[in-house]
């Protein structure tokens, strides 16, 4: 056993409003420039719906994620390393700019501009990649928001398998949800182990997946392993980039900008411990099914003295374990067992994971007859069905989605009798499993969700890897040669300057 | 004069080509890896790409790795192995010549499609207009070459130019004599081909040093670095009662394979 420490994540998606508070401060701090306009390291979709790019979720389509061979070992889908470097001048398995959307803006300065005239002037779309005028914009990053198309087209959404998706399109059964989606910081990434120059890593102190930006070179396989379709090709500096988790924020124990600005305070950030020597074996489980199973067995106890000894033997700090103990995403996950991954079935062992969403009850002039039990609603009568939230979070499997689902439910019936009757019902615990006092622990962190419990994240120990000394006059973070561009206005090497501030005391 | 133009283009202005080409990828790779790499557009355009890339650069690896052969394995050892030179010149002429048809309609799908592409035409940068359309060029020029040598199959020709090469990897002085009388259209080949490896450091070209062929070594799947101390130990300056201490890299630069996982 070999036990490392990561920063997880869990995004209650009961309690999602949609409102892309997350998207917006993250495209502000980390993707507003040239090249990556059009990639979102954080996004919304509503679901059903083919998502962004257009129907990533289909990995007939794209080849990600990875596979199970006949001889029970897995490899990328996109094919072992030879085949991956067969693709490599260029590669079929990736999405083009128009899967996403092509990227523009708006001619604004037309309004303060514009003669006089009979009609308003209008501010028209332009290309950010060409810079030509767009006629008519035919897809966006949240084209499908609340809906929107028609069902025909939403309904590829692959996470109708095995449901009857034909009457999910009558205006009277119709559902729906929402699904914040940023890089999951796999066990087993795919997108690390497509990258032909090895620049992709997962750091061992805190699980972050990185992009090397200087041993990328651009050979954009990253994009196809990835099954989640959260790695970008910036086009403009031909590198690969993704979430960073906002390293820089978590290293100093703060929590994630996506995370910090959702006013639904719907994500919760946390350390768990994970046995690195049992990823190939968990990723290479022969039942689909059972890899939400197998991941969660990865998941080591903080409190047990044995995984603490050795936690220590392998160099987890003390705080961490400490954080460890108190992390909100170890409850969700594993004590009450609220939280599931998105995709299990893609193997790459998805450390962002997701309360499902209670949703109303089907009919309501059903709700009258509709399975009662005891003060709960069935969970079969929500409108969302349980098989489709099982094909999103476990590959399938509608059982443990139930559970969840009753769990939380039951919060809110427990909590209703209480504030409301006034009495403490600790049958409706029971009946799911938990006592009322867990019940309790699980309201105060899903519906009141303070800020100390929902972040629990310690600093990094920058003593244990850092030499201040090294790090003198250094200059942080910046892209290519640190702190000396040069002085000259030529540029030798084909690289885009950056307009540097300016120093005042220069001769005007 | 002529034999003062000749001396200097085939004479001097390889080692400066060398030179540039071997410095210049060096200083680029160490001081701006940033800027190393494919530059890849088929994000913008899969169009024209798919053929065109992949028959461009299986047809150009062909080619180069001919030349390269061709050039400058030693005369003495295609004696040896008993290859005759006319032998040898066809050879060159059907691999060349096949290869450089399909290398020759993949650059034109890739030239057509970075000229009269909107979007990659907006995203080009001078650079990368200008080294395909010397490529164009200078594989037009090689296919030419091949009527020249039609008319005499006897491989003379080819020796006089594996001379050239030999005598220029070999320092030897006089190697610019070998292709004074040679046909214009192999001289303004070579210069061609030499200005390729001048510009070379300075265009997206340098991608060819990072062939991922380690890959195909890497044990297992999966990359992971740390920032902890792996046993590197640096020096300090001498402070009084100080001793040399561990110190890890603030960013580790050796990625740490580790089996699949």
């Amino acid at each position: 056993m070999k036990i490392r420490a990561q920063i997880a994540m869990v995004l209650n998606l009961d309690k999602c409003i949609g409102c892309h508070t997350c998207s917006v401060t993250c495209k502000n701090v980390w993707t507003n420039r040239e090249g990556v306009e059009y990639a979102w390291f954080n996004n919304v979709e509503t679901k059903p719906g083919i998502g962004y790019p257009k129907e990533w979720e289909n990995q007939k389509k794209w080849n990600g994620g990875w596979t199970r061979r006949k001889d029970g070992r897995i490899e990328p889908r996109m094919g072992a390393k030879w085949r991956i470097l067969s693709k490599i001048f260029a590669n079929p398995d990736l999405p083009e700019i128009d899967d996403y959307y092509e990227p523009f803006t708006f001619d604004y300065e037309h309004l303060h501009t514009a003669k006089e005239s009979q009609a308003s002037p209008t501010a028209r779309p332009r290309s950010l990649v060409t810079g030509e005028r767009m006629e008519k914009i035919e897809w966006g990053p949240n084209w499908e928001e609340i809906l929107g198309g028609e069902f025909e087209k939403r309904s590829k959404d692959v996470n109708f398998e095995g449901v009857q998706k034909d009457i999910y399109g009558q205006f009277e059964n119709t559902f729906m949800m929402y699904l914040p989606r940023l890089c999951e910081h796999c066990l087993n990434p795919t997108c690390a182990a497509a990258c032909p120059s090895g620049a992709i890593y997962k750091r061992e102190e805190d699980g972050i997946v990185l992009i090397d930006q200087d041993k990328c070179r651009g050979w954009r396989m990253c994009v196809s392993g990835c099954p989640y379709k959260k790695v970008y090709y910036n086009w403009s500096s031909g590198k690969s980039e993704k979430c960073i988790m906002c390293f820089p924020r978590i290293e100093a124990g703060m929590p994630t900008v996506c995370a910090e600005t959702c006013v639904g305070r719907i994500r919760y950030l946390g350390v768990i411990l994970y046995d690195a020597d049992g990823i190939e074996a968990a990723a290479s489980a022969p039942d689909e099914e059972s890899l939400y199973e197998e991941q969660l067995k990865l998941f080591l106890d903080p409190s047990d003295p044995k995984v603490i000894e050795q936690a220590r033997a392998d160099g987890v700090p003390e705080q961490w374990l400490e954080a460890a103990r108190r992390s909100p995403v170890y409850k969700m996950a594993i004590d009450w067992k609220i939280a599931f991954p998105l995709h299990p079935e893609y193997r790459t062992l998805p450390m962002v994971w997701y309360v499902p969403p209670l949703s109303p009850i089907q009919s309501a002039a059903a709700s009258g007859q509709i399975g009662m039990e005891g003060e709960m609603p069935d969970v079969k009568s929500l409108r969302i069905p349980v098989k489709y939230l099982a094909n999103l979070l476990t590959a399938g499997n509608e059982e443990p989605v139930v559970l969840g689902l009753e769990r939380m439910l039951a919060m809110r019936a427990y909590m209703r009798a209480k504030t409301v009757d006034g009495v403490i019902d600790e049958g409706l615990a029971e009946k799911v499993g938990l006592t009322g006092a867990e019940i309790e622990e699980m309201y105060r962190y899903l519906a009141i969700a303070n800020y100390e419990d929902r972040f629990v994240i310690p600093t990094t120990k920058r003593e244990v890897g850092e030499d201040t000394y090294d790090l003198r006059g250094s200059c942080g973070f910046s892209f290519g040669n640190g702190c000396s561009g040069g002085d000259s206005e030529t540029n030798l090497f084909a690289t885009k300057k950056k307009a540097r501030a300016r120093n005042p005391m220069e001769v005007a | 004069m002529a034999q003062y133009i000749n001396s200097a283009v085939f004479g001097w202005y390889p080692y400066l080509c060398l030179t540039v080409f071997l410095l210049g990828s060096l200083i680029r790779f160490d001081r701006e890896q940033y800027s190393w790499k494919t530059g890849s557009s088929q994000l913008l355009r899969r169009k024209q790409l798919m053929w065109g890339s992949n028959l461009f650069h299986v047809g150009i690896l062909v080619i180069f790795l001919g030349h390269a052969a061709g050039l400058l394995t030693p005369i003495g050892v295609f004696d040896f192995v008993g290859i005759g030179h006319g032998f040898k010149q066809g050879m060159a002429i059907v691999i060349g010549g096949v290869a450089g048809v399909v290398c020759f309609v993949g650059i034109s799908l890739l030239a057509h499609r970075r000229l009269f592409d909107p979007r990659i035409r907006a995203t080009s940068s001078f650079g990368d207009t200008a080294i395909l359309l010397i490529l164009w060029v200078q594989l037009v020029l090689g296919l030419m070459t091949i009527f020249v040598s039609l008319n005499h199959m006897d491989g003379r020709e080819m020796v006089k130019f594996m001379s050239w090469a030999q005598g220029i990897v070999t320092f030897q002085p006089q190697a610019a004599a070998f292709v004074a009388d040679v046909n214009p259209i192999f001289k303004a080949h070579l210069f061609l081909g030499m200005t390729i490896f001048l510009v070379f450091p300075f265009t997206r070209l340098v991608h060819a040093w990072s062939v991922p062929v380690w890959y195909l070594g890497r044990q297992g799947f999966q990359v992971v670095r740390t920032k902890r101390p792996l046993g590197k130990t640096v020096r300090r300056p001498a402070v009084a009662g100080s001793r040399p201490v561990t110190a890890p890299a603030a960013r580790p630069t050796r990625p740490a394979a580790v089996p699949a996982e």
